[in-house]
Parts: structure tokens; C-alpha cells; sequence
């Protein structure tokens, strides 16, 4: 999490961005003429920070969300890894080509219980961000996202999943060692995993690379994130013919978590600190434990056979369409 | 078969584009309903002339045709649509066609350069066809299949909610029959214009797929010239077998968008099915000629 000091703002967080400049000019103050009190005042402006952060998520755009689930100082999966668990063992590997570093995985203690952890994970700088590629995972990815799903299947652990990625690598490699193999494949093998099985969008839903470690019990997604088909880029692209149709993209698109619950293709929102989650990893982090701790025991009141036939009529049920009269 | 290089995603809009598919589809058009059934297909002029796209043979249609659009000196398979596989598949072209009633919906109101609704209409008007893929049963070298085939002409073959509900309701006939699956695949992906709903239809086939596959009933996938995106990446790479026509563009991502990824031209025979064989996610690469054969030879195998 960024300090007061390197905080990056979006556009629309420029109010917010006005006001912390404001405090650093009082403070500058303050150090000048010791006798002031400027107390008040500082304070006053540190609620109005809280007031802003709490208003500018009031009324976002889609395509403002999309720019949110992208915030520079967002927290990414070992961030949420770091708070909410303690003993993660970090597993690598998917034991045929090599270790995916854009997908992490591994056992960690979730309120003293055993759970296996995958996601997604992006670099928090420009090198780790090129070391993550970016989010976006190989097949190699998926396959060791599987190997740990099943492990955890083995010792009869639940799965949790968190996603974040702008999408599965688009490379020959990729295509060569069978990307669209590696998320059919998962997809098919998570719809029949025994044990409870959460996924939670944190940050980018960037269709068949997130749906490759996103089929589970519960699907939740994180207020300020979005889940789709495509990204609003390159659905503008090709619908549009033209990059400049991204804000339009997003709200045809209806890929917030909003929308997505509304449409009951996701099973619930998890509420994000006002602003976003990057103003407080901390409490980000303590929502989605609370929701993780509490679905997972919900889930084990069923039996596997109940919850592997739930999923797959929950699945099943996605779509619209019209009958016509036979 | 660098010409024949394309970007299927235009087709993904329900636009004709300036494609190799819709120079190489004028014959294919200039009657209205010239595929939908035998007898019709029968007025075509004999004397109409065409131009395989490879290797710039000339015959008639109806050599083509015979040929079962084989081209008869490069073995180029052109594009065909589901009734013309139908036709090939089952014995004496016998066969009922299955949850043909349910068609496509704008539940969102998407909207682009033309609203989705509108989209629909107009391909309703120009084709015969109700949506991307059309299912049927019949007999198959003398025992019962059900098919499943994809129609490119309809927004790409596109992956939408009616193609989701009709290879469940299709996995759900062939468990009450106890009957193998065949799907045919020939899509440029997901239906944008359903978002996040078409992105769904790959979980809820995959998932109708595990019920098949828990039933150890055949499920077979024969994937042709292209298929892409989130087609791939669910039911057509799940296939008890996975088998493609020669020299099918196969892939996950389009190859613009990799040769954008990368900034470099791709190799010649990148995705093609032979590529495909070569690194291990193709059982075998079948001809057009003897599809129905090796089809009825690998249920036989299943069945004995």
C-alpha cells in the first residue's frame, strides 16, 4: 500500500488528490509557525478525504470501475494472501513445463484451518509486472492451478480461488502447449472437485482467463472490479472497429459486479473499503476473510455429492434464449 | 494457405468483411435456401463455375459437390454448413432435427455499431437458419448419433446462450437415449453481444459434459475450419476424442492478436490442425471424404 506521500490518483480521484495537497501545505505550515494550532483544520480535511473517497465510488461509470479494478495500487492476491492467512507455503510448478509466476498457489491457514490458495497474481512494479506477465497466465498456469486443486482435493482441503487478470496469454507458445485445452480442462475438473470451491474476482474477470480457475461453489466478486466476455478494449475494437469506444464498451457490456449479481451470474458482492480497496488493504482484506471463513462453512454442511450437483445446475441454468412454439 | 489467412473476429460482428470467406462464399448464396435441402440443391445450374481459394482449380459446383466440397486436385476443404454435414453424416440423409425451436434474445440491449436485436433480424432474414448451431439425430453406418453442427454464417458460429442451451439439451438426449455425441465445431468464439452470459455457456457445457462423461457415453469433437476462442477453450477441446479437418485454423487466441502480441509474423501452418496433431491435442486429422467412416468406425470401437 502506498504511503501519503507516492499515492497515485486516477483521473476522477483528482478531488481527493487536491485535498491530501492541501494537508501537505498546512503541514508545511505548521512546521513554519510551531505556535498555530492547526489541528482542526488537518482534521477537518482528513474527514473530508473520507467524505470524497465514500461520494467518488457513489457514482462511477462502468468503465471508471474498470479503471478502479486497474488502479496502479490496487492489492493484488499475495496482498490479500499476506492479511487474511497465516503459514502460506508457496507452491510452485506444474510439473511438466515450468512454474507459472503470472498464477501462485499454495496451502495457507485460514482462521486455523487448512485451505488451498490460487490466484492470479500482477507485479507491483515494472519489473515484477513483466516477471508476472502482467497477470496473464500460460497453460502452464492453469495446469499447476489443477495440480494444486486436486491436491487439495486429495486431503480433502477447500479451494479458493482469486481472480485477477486481463485475460489468458495470447502467445504461440501458449497456443502451442494448448491454451484453450488448459481452461477447458480446468473448468471441467473444477465443476467436479469434491471439496467447497470459492472463487472471488479481485480485481480484472477477463473471460476465459478467469473463468480457467473461476468455476466454483460461490462466485464472488469485489465491489469495484468487473467480469466478462472481453475487456472493453478489445470488445471496442472489434464491435466498434476502433480503440476509442472503451467507455461505451464497458457499459454495453454491463461487467460490474452490480450488474453481474443482478443478472445472478455471480453469488454475491464483497463491499470494498470507501474509494476502493487500495485506501486500506487491511480492511479489504478483513471483509473478504469474514466472507471466505463464513462460505466455506456453509459449505461443508453439504456433502460433496450435493455440492458437486449444485454447481452444475447453477451453471446450468446461466443463459437467455426464446422457445418458439414446437 | 497464407490467402486464406482472415480475421474471424470480423465475422464475430455478423458483418460479411473483406474476407477470403466471403469472396470464396459467392456461389454458396446466389439462391436463397440453396442448402436447405437436398432436393433444392439439385436445381443449382450444373453449368455455375467455381475457384478453389488455394490452388485456384476451377470446376462446377456440382463436381464440388460431389466431391463434398473437396477441392479435387489441393484437398482443400471449403466451408460448409450444417445441413451439408448432416448430409454426409447420416445414412441416406435420414435424420430429425432436435431443439430447433429455441432461438436468441436480446436480453441486454447491446447495443454497438448496431443494436444486437437488429443484428439477429437481419441474419433471420438472410439465412434459413435460427442460430449458430443446429442439432440432429439419426442414424450413423447403422446406429443412433446425435450432431451437433455449427453454421459460420450465423454471427461467426458464434458461442451465445442458444448454443449453451442446445448442447445441454443435447447432453440431456443422449443420456435419456443412451446415445454418443458428435459436435462440429466451426466458431470464431463467444458472443460478444451476450457478454458476460456467453462467457457462461462454456461452464454450462463443460458441466452438462462431466454428466455425459460420468455416464461413459462417447462424446466426440470434430473441429473445423476456424475454431477459436471460447469454443476452444470449453466443449471442443473436451472431446473423448478431438479430431479436425485438414488444414483447420484451431487456436485459443485469433492469430492478429498474437501476431499483435508478439509483433512478429507467424509461422507458416501456425494453428493449423496439423500444427495441432503435431503438439498433442488432436486424436487424429480426418478427411471430409471419409469423416463418416471414421466416425462410424470409432463408435463402433467404443460400442464393441
Amino acid at each position: 500500500m502506498a504511503t501519503k506521500d507516492n499515492r497515485q490518483f486516477l483521473e476522477f480521484e483528482k478531488p481527493i488528490k487536491e485535498l491530501y495537497d492541501q494537508i501537505a501545505q498546512l503541514q508545511h505550515m505548521a512546521e513554519k509557525n510551531p505556535k498555530v494550532d492547526y489541528q482542526a483544520s488537518l482534521q477537518q480535511l482528513e474527514s473530508q478525504i473520507q467524505e470524497k473517497r465514500k461520494e467518488i465510488t457513489a457514482h462511477l461509470t462502468s468503465w471508471q470501475r474498470v479503471q478502479l479494478s486497474r488502479h496502479p495500487e490496487r492489492p493484488y492476491t499475495s496482498a490479500y494472501l499476506k492479511r487474511m492467512t497465516t503459514n502460506f507455503v508457496e507452491l510452485h510448478g506444474d510439473r511438466n513445463v515450468r512454474d507459472d509466476k503470472a498464477m501462485i498457489g499454495g496451502f495457507a491457514l485460514l482462521e486455523g484451518e487448512t485451505v488451498m490458495f490460487i490466484g492470479h497474481q500482477k507485479g507491483i512494479n515494472t519489473k515484477m509486472r513483466q516477471l508476472r506477465n502482467f497477470g496473464m497466465s500460460n497453460p502452464e498456469g492453469y495446469r499447476k492451478a489443477l495440480r494444486l486443486m486436486k491436491l487439495a482435493e486429495k486431503f480433502n482441503k477447500p479451494v479458493v480461488t482469486l481472480i485477477d487478470t486481463p485475460g489468458a496469454y495470447p502467445g504461440p507458445e501458449a497456443e502451442e502447449r494448448g491454451q484453450g485445452e488448459a481452461i477447458a480442462r480446468n473448468i471441467f475438473e473444477m465443476m467436479k472437485l469434491k471439496v467447497p470451491v470459492i472463487c472471488v474476482i479481485i480485481g480484472e474477470g477477463a473471460s476465459g482467463g478467469a473463468l480457467g480457475i473461476g468455476v466454483g461453489d460461490r462466485v464472488f466478486m469485489m465491489e469495484n472490479t468487473w467480469y466478462t466476455v472481453i475487456s472493453p478494449e478489445n470488445c471496442s475494437s472489434i464491435l466498434w472497429r476502433s480503440w476509442d469506444q472503451k467507455e461505451k464498451a464497458a457499459e454495453e457490456l454491463k461487467l460490474t459486479s452490480s450488474d453481474m449479481s443482478r443478472f445472478g451470474l455471480v453469488d454475491g458482492i464483497i463491499p470494498e473499503p470507501f474509494g476502493g480497496a487500495h485506501w486500506d488493504y487491511d480492511q479489504a482484506a478483513a471483509t473478504l476473510k469474514t466472507q471466505l471463513v463464513q462460505t466455506i462453512r456453509e459449505l461443508k454442511r453439504l456433502t460433496p455429492e450435493e455440492r458437486i450437483e449444485q454447481r452444475i445446475s447453477k451453471f446450468s441454468q446461466m443463459g437467455f434464449y426464446d422457445e418458439l412454439p414446437a | 494457405m497464407s490467402q486464406q489467412e482472415e480475421d474471424f473476429e470480423v465475422n464475430l460482428t455478423g458483418e460479411e468483411g473483406q474476407s477470403e470467406e466471403s469472396k470464396t462464399r459467392w456461389f454458396k448464396r446466389i439462391k436463397k435456401g440453396i442448402q436447405t435441402s437436398t432436393a433444392e440443391k439439385k436445381e443449382v445450374p450444373e453449368g455455375l463455375w467455381t475457384k478453389c481459394p488455394q490452388c485456384k482449380y476451377t470446376c462446377t459446383m456440382l463436381e464440388l459437390r460431389e466431391n463434398l466440397f473437396v477441392c479435387p486436385q489441393c484437398n482443400y476443404h471449403h466451408r460448409i454448413e450444417s445441413s451439408e454435414y448432416f448430409d454426409i453424416l447420416f445414412d441416406n440423409k435420414q435424420y430429425t432435427l432436435l431443439f430447433d425451436n429455441i432461438v436468441s434474445k436480446d436480453f441486454l440491449g447491446f447495443t454497438d455499431l448496431k443494436p444486437y436485436h437488429k443484428r439477429l433480424e437481419e441474419v433471420w432474414k438472410k439465412t434459413d437458419l435460427k442460430d449458430s448451431i443446429r442439432f440432429a439425430t439419426g442414424n450413423v453406418g447403422g446406429s443412433g448419433l446425435v450432431v451437433g453442427v455449427m453454421d459460420f454464417e450465423f454471427i461467426g458460429g458464434s458461442l451465445g446462450s442458444v448454443m449453451g442451451e442446445k448442447i445441454a439439451r443435447a447432453v440431456d438426449y443422449c443420456l435419456q437415449h443412451h446415445l454418443p455425441l458428435l459436435i462440429v465445431s466451426k466458431s470464431g468464439g463467444a458472443r460478444m453481444m451476450e457478454s458476460a452470459f456467453s462467457l457462461m455457456q462454456m461452464a454450462k457445457t463443460i458441466g452438462k459434459l462431466t454428466q455425459l462423461a460420468d455416464a461413459k457415453i462417447p462424446y466426440i469433437s470434430l473441429m473445423t475450419d476456424p475454431t477459436f476462442g471460447g469454443v476452444t477453450a470449453s466443449f471442443a477441446m473436451m472431446g473423448d476424442l478431438n479430431i479436425a479437418e485438414p488444414g483447420a485454423l484451431i487456436g485459443f487466441a485469433g492469430p492478429r492478436v498474437i501476431k499483435e502480441t508478439i509483433r512478429k509474423e507467424l509461422p507458416e501452418g501456425f494453428q493449423r490442425s496439423e500444427f495441432l496433431l503435431e503438439h498433442g491435442f488432436l486424436d487424429y486429422i480426418v478427411d471430409r471424404k471419409t469423416l463418416k467412416e471414421r466416425i462410424a468406425q470409432s463408435l463402433m470401437l467404443f460400442a464393441h
